[in-house]
């Protein structure tokens, strides 16, 4: 089991990626938290978890809020004793160009998916330090590499959460703590259907990712798997890119 | 590991460099993770002690004679391997070396033989074994890399060159394959505990303070293990990575990071 005795705390993990990431977490022996705004899916896939013989936990929280965040610490800790991980993975899409996007909505995405992670950072790493060490892996994007022309908001957001993520890794490990950043391309969750509803625009972002499809949640997954569990135990800081060879050409 | 099958249950894996350090590594996980292990090596009797240390835990393994530099001993090693074990799934191309020396001090013969094992080598590994992996339809390559092909590292310009050229091959390997189902990826390590930096070390006028100096560019504190470069390699290598291709992922205990 590649996370045998690992207990993990997944943001955003009620649906999509990041409940993809609590099922795959859970059967490779991880005890999985999982926090999110969406209270009845967040349930179902703690439940499911459960069912499929795995140990997780559902927590109402909002990523925005941190007093949230210390409860949600606090309470994995009663529950299972310890942090090793943290998924910083909730996020919010907004689609628009430079004029398109108004200046409370900029606010907005960087409260979620800037700010967010940091909370998570920020209340995890106490928690990490007491269990002995740890890894955070943020979900950032393939918008924090290159520039796009559909968002704007969304792509600054994800490119301080990769600096957010440097600076986590360079300040903490010698606490034993890493930090590593996932820069998904593309993939099919509601997330992308609902900023990609027309068969046009999705056939348009297919066609520009070199491997020709769009990713799967578990795709990215085991790239979160192995950031989380000690077979990464010398990377940190590092950008792991699973975009199909967007940000190759 | 649990009692799944490995991650790489039943795929023929060619390592260049599997004599030593991380390719040695390299052709152990693999192995223990279900694959049938081609370590080769200009040193033939250190790819046979690799051989047999996969061999004595169980696994399957095979040493192979070659100097990456040489088309033709290259050819040879993708044809034997292919009659042997009749396929390539997955290719290291991980021999290299490494010296100390800025531009000036940088003999004209030294840059030539860095260039035709670090860079030549990779075009060479990938030239004969694309191929066989097209015909079959797909596969992996891995190149190793480094955190020099990055960033500037004081007294390493060839090598640094070296690396960058892989990196910047690797990107473009991978779009002209990726319609063959091949990926393409590398691996950039940090310094890595090996007889590549032993050498460095017993060279060097203040071995112990240079390796202070070497351990304080790493966040972390340590220089790498072989092992930890090895896993890197085994999540680009395996299914696991089925959507990355061009990508270059570091291992490096932070040291890009600042
Ligand atoms: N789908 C893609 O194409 C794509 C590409 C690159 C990166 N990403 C990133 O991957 C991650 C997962 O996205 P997804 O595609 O699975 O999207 P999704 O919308 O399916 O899932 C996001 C989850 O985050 C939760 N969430 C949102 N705001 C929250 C908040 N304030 N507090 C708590 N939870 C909150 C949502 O309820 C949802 O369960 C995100 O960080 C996203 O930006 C997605
Ligand atoms: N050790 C490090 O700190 C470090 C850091 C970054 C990258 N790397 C890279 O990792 C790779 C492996 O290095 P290592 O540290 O394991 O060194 P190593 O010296 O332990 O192993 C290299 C192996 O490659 C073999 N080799 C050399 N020239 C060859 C040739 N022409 N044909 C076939 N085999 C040949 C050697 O015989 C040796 O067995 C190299 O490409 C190196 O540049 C190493």
């Amino acid at each position: 089991m590649r996370l045998g005795g690992k207990v993990a705390l997944i943001s955003g993990g009620a649906r999509g990626m990041g409940a993809a990431e609590a099922r795959l977490f859970a059967k490779e022996g991880a005890r999985v938290a999982i926090g999110d705004v969406l209270e009845r899916e967040g349930r179902e896939a703690a439940a499911e978890i459960a069912a499929a013989g795995g140990e997780a936990m559902f927590i109402g929280m909002d990523v925005t809020s941190p007093s949230d965040w210390d409860r949600a610490v606090e309470s994995v800790a009663s529950r299972f004793g310890r942090l090793n991980v943290l998924v910083n993975n909730a996020a919010i899409y907004l689609r628009g160009l430079v004029e398109e996007t108004a200046p409370e909505d900029w606010d907005r995405v960087m409260e979620v998916n800037a700010k967010g992670p940091f909370l998570g950072t920020r209340a995890a790493i106490p928690a990490m330090r007491e269990s002995g060490g740890g890894s955070i892996v943020n979900i950032s994007s393939f918008n924090s590499l290159v520039g796009t022309t559909t968002s704007t908001a969304y792509n600054a957001s994800k490119a301080a959460a990769r600096l957010l993520t440097k600076s986590t890794a360079v300040q903490y490990a010698k606490d034993g703590i890493r930090a590593n950043a996932i820069h998904p391309g593309p993939v099919w969750t509601a997330m992308f259907t609902s900023g990609f509803p027309d068969t046009e625009s999705i056939e348009r972002r297919r066609a520009q990712a070199p491997l020709g499809r769009i990713g799967t949640v578990e795709d990215v997954a085991y790239g979160a798997l192995f950031l989380a569990s000690d077979e990464s135990s010398y990377i940190t800081g590092s950008d792991l890119v699973i975009d199909g060879g967007w940000t190759a050409q | 590991m649990s009692n799944d099958a490995g991650r790489l249950e039943g795929k023929v894996c060619v390592v260049t460099g599997g004599g030593s350090g991380i390719g040695r590594a390299v052709c152990l996980l693999f192995a223990q993770e279900g694959a049938a292990v081609v370590a080769a090596d200009v040193n033939a009797e250190s790819a046979e002690r690799t051989a047999e240390a996969i061999l004595s835990q169980d696994g399957r393994g095979t040493a192979m004679e070659v100097d990456v530099s040489q088309a033709e001993s290259v050819r040879r090693m993708v044809e034997s391997t292919v009659e042997e074990l009749g396929r390539i799934d997955v290719l290291v191309n991980n021999a290299g070396f490494g010296f100390a020396a800025t531009v000036v001090e940088t003999e004209e013969a030294d840059w030539d033989r860095l260039m035709s094992v670090n860079l030549k080598g990779v075009y060479l590994g990938c030239k004969y074994t694309v191929p066989v992996m097209i015909r079959q339809g797909g596969g992996s390559i891995v190149n190793t890399a480094s955190a020099a092909g990055l960033v500037g590292v004081p007294d390493r310009a060839a090598y640094c060159a070296s690396k960058g050229g892989v990196i910047a091959m690797t990107r473009a390997m991978a779009l002209d394959h990726v319609g063959d189902g091949i990926r393409v990826n590398c691996i950039a390590p940090g310094s890595v505990e090996s007889p590549y930096f032993d050498d460095i070390f017993a060279r060097a006028e203040d071995p112990a303070a240079l390796r202070r100096q070497m351990e304080s560019r790493h966040p972390i504190g340590r220089l790498g293990a072989p092992a930890e470069i090895a896993q890197g390699i085994l999540y680009l290598a395996s299914d696991d990575s089925s959507f990355v291709t061009g990508s270059a992922l570091s291992v490096d205990g932070g040291m890009t990071a600042h």
